[in-house]
Parts: C-alpha cells; sequence; structure tokens
C-alpha cells in the first residue's frame, strides 16, 4: 500500500556547506548517488551544495556517512544539515541540476597542486595528455589565480579564451568522468601554449621544457611563467650561477627557495619526516623548510642557515621540467628588487630581462597573484609562515559565537600586508601580498582587496584597522570606512596577534573565560602610544589587559634600528650598564666593532631622546644579541636575518647548554628584563666561548624568562596560553615555551593555519572587531 | 627686561633698536601704519609665526628665518615682495644683546633681499609664558600680470623641478638643539628665493606650481600637491639632490631626508618642455646651482607620491601626520 512505502522510502533535504563548490562534489555525490542507487538531485546555490535524496532509510545512512568520508580531496565539508524532505514520489534517477545563480558564499577554492592520476596521465605516451604543460581536473589546478569572477565557470576564468575541443567537451559534460565541469580543462589540442623565448623575444623552434632544462644545466638564469606568478630559476649545484642570481635580483643574503623533482631527491639533502613529506606532497605544494643533511648544494642558497626551503612541482609544466634535470633548481620569485612578482608576460619580459637569460612561457593569463607559500613543521605540527599559493583564500571556521556578528573586512599590517573579510562563523584570509610600502604591491593590495569584495559579493559593515596611524593599510582603511559607510575599529597590534592565534582554535570544544597570550613580536603600536613588541596579555576578542612586557629599550633611529642590529647592541648594552657600557666590553671584539661606529652621536640620540623611542619589542632583542655575537652586526639585508641566523647557530646547542638568567619582577606589571643576561653574555664573549652556545643561553633564557613572566603573571595551571608574533616564527622558541609550559600544566595554543607574523594580523583584527560589534563577552571558546 | 610701566625705559630701548637696525625710509614716519606706493599687479600678502629652538643655528637664527620664510612664501605666489612687517613676543627675562643679534640679523636678511621692514610691534610677557622671543612676519609683495600659480595646478604630463639639495635647514637645527656632533657642521639653508622666483618666471610666465618644502619636507609638500591638483607624481631617488654630510647625518639618526624641512628649496611644476631652459636659469642663480629635475607628474586617482629606488623599486612616499615612527613589524 501507499503508507508502506513511505514507511520503507525515505525523502531527505541534505545542505553541505564548507568548500564544496569547484571541486568537484556535485559529480561525486552523483556518483555515489548512482552506485547506491540512490534517486533524486543535486544544485549549487547561495548556501552551498543542495542534496535530495530518496533511498531506504539503511542506503541514506551509508550515502550520509559515504559523503562525509568520501569527499574529493579538495573539498571541506564544515556543515552537513539533514531534514526530512515532503516530497511525493521520488524520481527515478539521481540528477545533477545546473545552477541558474553561482552566488558562491561558500568561498572560492586554493589553487592545488597535480594530482596522482593527472601526474600519471601527462607521463603516460599512450594517453593523449601526455607531455601537456596544463592538464588538470576536478581533483587539481588553477582555481583563484585564474578567477576573474564568479560564479566560477570557464567563462569567468582566464580560461575563456580556449575554446574546448570535442574530446575535452566530452569530458566537461560526463558526470562519470574525473574532469566533469573541471573548469581549466585543457589537453595538446584545444590549451594553452607553452614556448621558450630569448631576451631579445625571438622564440626557440626546438621543445620548450627541454630546452629550458638544458639551458639550466648550462648553468642560465632562466624565468618561468608558474601559477600564481613568474619565477626565476637556476640549477641548485651552480655556486655561480646563483651568485649571479643574487647579483642580478640585488637579492645578496635571503635564502632561495627550491625545487626538487620528488620526495626521493629532498632526501640526499634534508632530513625529512612524515609530517614534513605530508606537507610536501599535499594539493598546497608549499615551500617546506627543513634541515640541511646529507649532500650538499650550492652553498649560497641559504648561507649560514640550516635549514633548505624545499617545495616539490605544483603543475604539470614543473613535473616535466624537473623530469628532464638530475637536480633541484633554485626557484625564486620573478620579481625585481622589492617589487611584487611579475604575472604578465610583458611586464615579465620589461622587467626581468636584465636578470635571466631566456623565459619559459606560457599564454594562459594568471589573474591573481599568488606566491609560493611557506610553512614550517615542528613538535607543535606545522607553521605557516606565508600563507599564499595553495592556501589562501580557504575560509577559516570560527567559534559559531560569532555567527552573527557583522561583515567585517580587516586591512591588516604593512610590512606583510594581506587583508580578511569575516562573514560569521568564516573568516576568508587573503593570501600574503607583501610590504605595502612598495608602490606595486600597495597597487596589487588595493587591487586584490576589491576583487575579493566583488568575488565574495562582500560588503562590509565593520572595517578593522591596526593602530599605527601611519601604516598604508589603516589609512586605506579609514579611507574606506568613510567612502562605506562602514563602521571603523582599530585594533592594537598585540591583540590582534593574540586573537589570530585564538580564532584559529576558536571552533574547537572547551569552556573557557579568558585566555593568557605570549606574543613575542618586532614593533607595534602600542595602547600608550609607545612601541610594543613583547608582551604578555590576557583576555578574549572583545579585550585584554597588557599583565606584562619586556623592559623598554631605546630604539634609536627608529626605523633605522629595524635594518642595523648593532645600535639595538648599543640601546640594549646602555640599559644594561648605562651611558659608559662600552668600557664593560674590555677588549672583546665587539669593542673593536663599536670603536669604528659613530656611536658618540647615537649615545647623544639615547640620552636625548632623538628619534629614539622606547621599545619594548622582542625582535630588536634578538637582533641585539646577534650582533653581539657579530651576526649582521651593521646590517641585515631582510627582515629577521640575524634572528634567523642566530636560530641556526643555537639549534644543535640547546638540549647541552644552560640558560642565561633572565628577569621576571612585578612593578606593578610584569617586567622581563635582560640586564643579568647581558652581564653573563659579556663575560661569555671575553672568555671566547663558542658563539652558538651563547646563542643556545640565550633562547634557553628567553624561555625560562617567559615561563616565570607567566607564572609570575598569575596564570594557574591548566591556563590556556596562546603563542604568537612574528619571533615565534622562530622553532626552538615556539617548541622551547610550549613545552616548558605544558610541563607546567598549561595548554598551549599555537598558529597552525594564519602566520605567527604580521600575515596572521588581519584574521585577528577581524575576530576583535565582529567580537566588539557583537558584544560577545567572553567565554570566547566554547 | 620687565614689562609694563615699570619697563618704559626698557621700551624705550627695543623701540631705539629696532629702529636703528632697521631703518629705512617708512619704518622712519614712525607711524603707527606704514604708508608705501606699490608697482602696478595685484597684491599678494603672507604671514607666518615663527618659533623656533634653537634660536641661533649654523646658518641663521630666527632673525633671519622669519625675513626668509614669508618671503619665500609670497614668492612661492609667483610675486615679488616690496615690503615686510615684524610683531615680536618677547619672554621677561630675555638677553637684549640676544635680541639685537636677532635684530641685526632680521636687518641684513630684509637689506640682503631688497625688502624693507616698515612696521612692527614688541610685546613683553610674563616669564615662562613665551620661549624667549617669537616672532610673527607678513609680506606683501605684487603679482605680475599672466601669471597664474596655485598648488592646485599640477597636471600630468608636466614634470617636477627642485631648486637644490634637501634636508639641510631641518639637520642643522635637531644637530644644534640636541647637540649631535656630525664630522662636519650642517648649515641650514635659509635663503629668500624671489630672486630666484623673479628669473623663472621673466622667462616661462605659465610655471604651474611653485612651493617651499618647509615643514614636512618635500614628501609633504608634494602630497599636498598631489591632492590639490588631483594627480599623483613618480620621483627618481637618484635625481633627488641630497648633500652627502647630510645624508649621512640622517641615516645616523634615522630620519628620511625627503620629509626632513628646509627653508631655501623651493620646488618648481611645469611642462616638460620648459623644464631645461628653467635648470638652465635656476643653474645660473646661487640658490639654484645645484637645481634637478626629479620626476614627473602622472595621472592618478588615488594621488599617491612614489619614488623609483635606485634598484627598480617604487616606494610610497606616503603623507605622514606627525613625525615619522617605526613600522616595520
Ligand atoms: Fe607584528
Ligand atoms: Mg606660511
Ligand atoms: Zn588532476
Ligand atoms: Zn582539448
Amino acid at each position: 500500500s501507499p503508507n508502506r512505502l513511505q514507511v520503507i522510502w525515505m525523502g531527505k533535504r541534505i545542505l553541505v556547506k564548507g568548500l564544496v563548490q569547484g571541486v568537484g562534489f556535485r559529480p561525486f555525490v552523483w556518483r555515489l548517488a548512482r552506485e547506491l542507487g540512490v534517486t533524486g538531485h543535486v544544485f549549487n546555490d547561495g548556501a552551498g551544495v543542495q542534496i535530495e535524496v530518496y533511498a531506504r532509510s539503511e542506503t541514506l545512512d551509508t550515502f550520509l556517512v559515504r559523503l562525509k568520508t568520501e569527499c574529493p580531496i579538495l573539498a571541506r565539508i564544515d556543515l552537513i544539515d539533514v531534514s526530512s524532505c515532503q516530497n511525493k514520489s521520488p524520481p527515478g534517477l539521481f540528477r545533477i541540476i545546473h545552477s541558474e545563480d553561482g552566488h558562491v558564499s561558500t568561498g572560492v577554492v586554493p589553487d592545488a597542486a597535480t594530482c596522482p592520476a593527472c601526474l600519471a596521465e601527462i607521463m603516460d605516451p599512450a594517453n593523449r595528455r601526455y607531455g601537456h604543460p596544463f592538464s588538470n581536473c576536478t581533483h587539481c589546478g588553477p582555481r583563484l589565480s585564474i578567477l576573474r569572477h564568479i560564479p566560477y565557470d570557464r567563462a569567468s576564468t582566464t580560461m575563456s579564451v580556449f575554446p574546448m575541443c570535442s574530446a575535452c567537451r566530452l569530458e566537461y559534460e560526463n558526470p562519470a568522468d574525473r574532469r566533469f565541469h573541471a573548469q581549466p580543462i585543457a589537453c595538446p589540442d584545444c590549451g594553452p601554449d607553452i614556448w621558450y623565448e630569448n631576451t631579445d623575444r625571438s622564440i626557440s623552434k626546438r621543445d620548450p621544457i627541454k630546452t629550458a632544462a638544458s639551458n639550466l644545466k648550462a648553468g642560465k638564469i632562466l624565468t618561468i611563467k608558474g601559477l600564481g606568478g613568474f619565477q626565476i630559476a637556476v640549477d641548485a649545484g651552480n655556486e655561480k650561477a646563483i651568485a649571479e642570481l643574487r647579483k642580478r635580483k640585488h637579492r645578496p643574503d635571503k635564502p632561495l627557495a627550491l625545487m626538487a623533482r620528488d620526495l626521493d631527491q629532498i632526501r640526499d639533502y634534508c632530513r625529512l619526516n612524515s609530517d614534513e613529506a605530508t606537507l610536501l606532497a599535499g594539493s598546497a605544494a608549499p615551500i617546506v623548510l627543513l634541515q640541511k643533511f646529507g649532500q650538499n648544494l650550492a652553498q649560497n642558497i641559504a648561507d649560514g642557515q640550516d635549514s633548505l626551503g624545499f617545495m616539490l612541482p605544483g603543475t604539470p609544466l614543473h613535473h616535466l621540467l624537473m623530469a628532464e634535470l638530475q637536480r633541484p633548481i633554485v626557484l625564486t620569485s620573478g620579481n625585481l628588487s622589492d617589487n611584487p612578482q611579475e604575472i604578465g608576460n610583458e611586464g615579465a619580459r620589461r622587467q626581468l630581462a636584465g636578470i635571466v637569460d631566456g623565459f619559459l612561457m606560457h599564454d594562459r593569463e594568471i589573474y591573481n597573484r599568488l606566491d609560493d607559500s611557506v610553512v614550517r613543521s615542528d613538535r607543535a605540527g606545522p607553521a605557516v609562515l606565508r600563507r599564499a599559493r595553495g592556501l589562501a583564500p580557504a575560509s577559516i571556521r570560527l567559534s559559531p559565537k560569532l555567527a552573527d556578528a557583522p561583515r567585517v573586512l580587516a586591512m591588516g599590517g604593512e610590512l606583510k600586508g594581506s587583508f580578511c573579510m569575516l562573514n560569521g562563523q568564516d573568516a576568508v584570509l587573503s593570501q600574503h601580498i607583501g610590504d605595502l610600502e612598495n608602490a606595486k604591491t600597495f597597487a596589487d593590495y588595493k587591487r586584490m582587496l576589491k576583487h575579493y569584495l566583488e568575488l565574495y559579493r562582500f560588503e562590509p559593515e565593520v572595517i578593522a584597522v591596526d593602530c599605527h596611524p601611519q601604516y598604508l593599510s589603516t589609512v586605506y582603511g579609514e579611507q574606506l570606512a568613510d567612502e562605506q559607510g562602514a563602521d571603523l575599529v582599530r585594533v592594537q597590534h598585540h591583540h590582534a596577534h593574540f586573537a589570530a592565534c585564538l580564532a584559529e582554535h576558536s571552533d574547537t570544544s572547551g569552556s573557557i573565560e579568558t585566555v593568557h597570550g605570549i606574543i613575542l613580536d618586532g614593533l607595534g603600536w602600542g595602547d600608550d602610544d609607545t612601541v610594543w613588541g613583547g608582551e604578555l596579555l590576557k583576555g578574549g576578542f572583545s579585550g585584554f589587559e597588557r599583565l606584562g612586557h619586556f623592559k623598554p629599550v631605546p630604539l634609536p633611529g627608529g626605523a633605522a634600528a629595524i635594518r642595523e642590529p648593532w645600535r639595538n647592541l648599543a640601546a640594549h648594552l646602555f640599559d644594561a650598564f648605562g651611558p659608559n657600557y662600552r668600557d664593560r666590553l674590555g677588549g672583546t671584539q665587539l669593542s673593536k666593532a663599536f670603536a669604528e661606529m659613530p656611536v658618540s652621536v647615537l649615545d647623544q640620540m639615547m640620552l636625548t631622546g632623538v628619534n629614539t623611542p622606547a621599545s619594548s619589542s622582542a625582535g630588536r632583542l634578538f637582533d641585539a644579541v646577534a650582533a653581539a655575537l657579530g651576526i649582521c652586526f651593521h646590517r641585515q639585508s631582510f627582515e629577521g636575518q640575524a634572528a634567523m641566523l642566530l636560530e641556526s647557530l643555537a639549534r644543535s646547542h640547546v638540549e647541552t647548554q644552560i640558560a642565561y638568567p633572565v628577569t621576571a619582577s612585578l612593578q606593578p606589571a610584569v617586567l622581563l628584563s635582560f640586564g643579568e643576561m647581558w652581564l653573563e653574555l659579556v663575560t661569555d664573549l671575553k672568555r671566547n666561548i663558542p658563539i652558538e652556545q651563547i646563542a643556545a643561553r640565550f633562547h634557553l633564557g628567553l624561555i625560562d624568562g617567559l615561563a616565570k613572566a607567566v607564572q609570575l603573571s598569575g596564570a594557574r595551571p591548566p591556563e590556556t596560553i596562546v603563542l604568537s608574533g612574528g619571533v615565534f616564527q622562530n622553532a626552538i622558541l615556539r617548541d622551547g615555551v610550549s613545552r616548558k609550559l605544558q610541563r607546567d600544566g598549561h595548554n598551549v595554543l599555537t598558529h597552525h593555519i594564519a602566520p605567527a607574523n604580521d600575515g596572521g594580523l588581519a584574521l585577528g583584527q577581524a575576530v576583535i572587531a565582529a567580537a566588539i560589534s557583537t558584544d560577545v563577552q567572553v567565554p570566547i571558546l566554547d | 627686561m620687565t614689562h609694563g610701566g615699570g619697563g618704559r625705559a626698557m621700551a624705550v630701548l627695543i623701540k631705539d633698536l629696532f629702529y636703528r637696525h632697521l631703518k629705512n625710509p617708512v619704518l622712519d614716519q614712525a607711524h603707527d601704519a606704514a604708508v608705501f606706493d606699490i608697482p602696478p599687479g595685484r597684491l599678494v600678502i603672507s604671514t607666518d609665526a615663527h618659533v623656533v629652538s634653537p634660536l641661533f643655528f649654523p646658518g641663521g637664527d630666527i632673525g633671519s628665518l622669519s625675513v626668509h620664510g614669508t618671503l619665500n612664501d609670497v614668492a612661492m605666489a609667483g610675486a615679488q615682495p616690496v615690503s615686510l612687517t615684524a610683531s615680536f613676543i618677547l619672554e621677561e627675562g630675555f638677553p637684549l644683546a640676544d635680541l639685537e643679534r636677532i635684530v641685526m640679523s632680521m636687518a641684513q636678511a630684509s637689506s640682503q633681499a631688497g625688502v624693507p621692514v616698515v612696521s612692527g610691534d614688541t610685546k613683553v610677557v610674563e616669564k615662562g609664558k613665551g620661549d624667549g622671543v617669537f616672532i610673527t612676519t607678513t609680506g606683501v609683495g605684487v603679482l605680475p600680470e599672466g601669471v597664474a600659480i596655485s598648488p592646485g595646478a599640477a597636471q600630468a604630463g608636466q614634470v617636477v623641478l627642485l631648486s637644490g639639495p634637501i634636508g639641510d635647514h631641518g639637520v642643522a637645527i635637531l644637530s644644534k638643539r640636541e647637540n649631535l656632533e656630525f664630522e662636519t657642521e650642517i648649515r641650514s639653508d635659509s635663503a629668500a628665493l624671489h630672486g630666484l622666483v623673479e628669473n623663472m618666471i621673466s622667462a616661462v610666465p605659465d610655471i604651474s606650481v611653485l612651493r617651499d618644502p618647509t615643514r614636512g619636507g618635500l614628501a609633504t609638500a608634494l602630497n599636498e600637491i598631489a591632492h590639490a591638483s588631483g594627480v599623483g607624481f613618480v620621483l627618481q631617488e637618484k635625481e633627488i639632490p641630497v648633500r652627502p654630510d647630510v645624508r649621512a647625518a640622517c641615516e645616523l639618526l634615522g630620519l628620511d631626508p625627503l620629509y626632513v624641512a628646509n627653508e631655501g628649496k623651493l620646488i618648481c611644476i611645469c611642462e616638460a618642455a620648459d623644464a631645461t631652459r628653467l635648470l638652465d636659469i635656476a643653474h645660473a642663480h646661487p640658490l639654484g646651482r645645484e637645481a634637478a629635475r626629479i620626476g614627473e607628474v602622472v595621472e592618478d586617482g588615488d594621488r599617491m607620491v612614489v619614488m623609483q629606488t635606485d634598484f627598480g623599486g617604487a616606494r610610497v612616499v606616503d603623507w605622514l601626520s606627525g613625525e615619522q615612527l617605526p613600522r616595520i613589524c
């Protein structure tokens, strides 16, 4: 009877939210439904993927389970909402219904590295895509990098100029095919062209990839048009060629990234554990920092560093090139000086002709610039140092408490520009854009911001900016707020770091009222109009208290102190020993080094306060200690150079050395001071103790001091403590502080998704502004 | 020095000091108001209060500065100054000898510039209510026919000229005030620019913008012009003259010379075709010997000032409110 039929067959309406559009989700549902004999339909709409299914109840259970467990690799399900369906008789088949309006609220998917199936095809002489550099499918290929607007279909991408051939069309339209609705689908017949171009713009008639490979082997410097921007390549075993590249690019010291053919090739040069291998081989294909071990590549790739940054090929083009080479290549961003990476063919020709000897070019346009992402892994898990290609713009899931928050646009920082759009529980953090003081980067930042607002049809109600009155992002945010009639919220720099880390963990359960945070950073504008940097905070999204900080020390010359470590050394010694600090250095190298510098003017600046703000910076302390050991004493050529070298020196000695004394006192806030440490450090210098040991003792002293400061601040275990700020990119510190606090019984939260540096700032600004605007009070984690 | 009734003798003394040093026929009329003839043309008037610490610095003092500053403001309208007035606010107890030195310096600057001080006033305030001496000067000038110089007149395609090296005044003042000793003494560039302006305008009457990059320096002046004109600027770092000693001092102090004050330099924005002629004229004048073409005016809805750096980068030269603050994290 009809009644009996209704008992056995059930109708369900399923809404799937998350990263579920443009990743082959509908064909996956279609295949699953067909396999299980489920009928109904699936379509995309503004909320996500909508499924209507009719099946026996046990089949439906299986369907729901497999929906979760077998979902496509690029998909991320944030929520499955199942409700009963009041429909009459079930249809006979399962169908994919084409969306009328592809309004994407569920997010734009990051670009993804070539999947194993596509890789096998391009390497298979029998396959029609053999040797094709632009092959992709729903599991891999370009996404954000080629996306002009929404809805995400071929016409909206830079693939629109390549009409599909009939063979590709068949695959594209067949739900059973891996390339069903793979928007950038391509093959040798209809895909983009690749060619090798000389600097005089003449085009080589030989096989472009083989030509590029043989030129690399011959020590030539080449430009390769990558996924998110032009790259510059050179043989990683050729020290002379690398030196030439450094000279031409005006990049004297900063470590260069490497690309290897496969994991095995990386193992020739670096230690590789399973976490690192997983990161390297993942769909983001980031640069992963690995400990040098085994054979050596050219010394000048990362001089003085104990690590190398390796990535694996992320596109068919890179796979095909690497297959022709016997060794890794240096693969760095294709830009001149501080300018952003070039993305246009003509721009690359103009800007890079003086740097490179040839171009491996193609005619698929890059619409959105994406630098390579950089990731590191340690005992505390993965840490993203630069979030760009393959990682952005995947949305970050936030606390349900923010579900009703107004739409927030957060403008980010200055040196590592990026922005964030918060919409309820989802935060979209843009890719790393770069130093906004560079005019081209700033123009890119503004263009990218407008592009994201359009892509996501996002109209901010609140705009969050850093408190620093002179950040270009702050000034621009003020202007936008004014133009758009949005509320402006100013967020303290280190509170934003704190909240960024907390935000990453806010979706997990727990019932914590407020948390503590150790923020170790370069410089950020403080609530009291002084410059902060080494901070102990307590609070949540909607507010914070400054429980403690590093002892403020002069910053002689302001920004000049960031470039020149000797200034910070003078400042710290001045603070520790008084105006006659140089008398305390005896006959050390340091004493001679100071004698050659204009220290008397510097001393006078510190005495009178001329362009010498006081700062509790943690980053400048690292600079000072590095300078004391003769590392980058005069100048560092890139941000973090001194600190990175100091970390590398210390690494193999932290297990065996004894910490320097670092003083934590209550007066009335917790004050971490370093006078005693400097006394002992200078004594070590006089006794000619190896600098590796001194570097290790410093790291250990800081770790101890921070643990003491936490204790003194009244944190009773188990307290939740977040670690953030750019200095926590230092693995010794992140690992050491985490373990020490955990041993004391605390629950430590570190960054895994957003960078601990200013690249993560916008996320923190966004959640703070959202919380303030919705009156979300603590508890913030629930 | 005292004020009020008891200081009548002193007031006479001060008055005498001014008349003695600033002597000229109009001032000698000793009216409360100066009466004088002016050449035909439109009238230009500008007033400026001068406050500086220290009062005496290498290359000048508050006296000469108060003359040059106001004359330059008149000149930047394209006008030729014809007379000045001066008003002094003195703090009780200010040494008479210092005052005399300042008035003499003012007199010298005024006579060198060929512009007399025709009227003046002095007030003395209680000790602690002033900072030694403040001088307000007003300049009157005449604008020749056909000259229409305004900060809003810059147009894309035009070029930017700068009359000489930047940063001298700001560094000189700061070094003296804070007792910073550099290898060579850095002197203020304080000077009256109307002579140079006269030569330039008579050769090229349709100069679009003239501006003296005083407080806030070249960067601030150009940002103001960019805003007023609705244009952008692209500067070439290697073309912007900075004396080596000033550059070295700025590096050590952590200051960007683009933001450091000048008191004897001008920015000129003109048609590209006129640039060479104007530079030739500037080079022939003592105050423009190192004049250079430093950049161009571009179309830019965002009105940005951008500087191409020596290594091919491009830096945003933004509009700072207040002093430069360290930004890098
Ligand atoms: Fe920061
Ligand atoms: Mg004025
Ligand atoms: Zn694939
Ligand atoms: Zn095809």
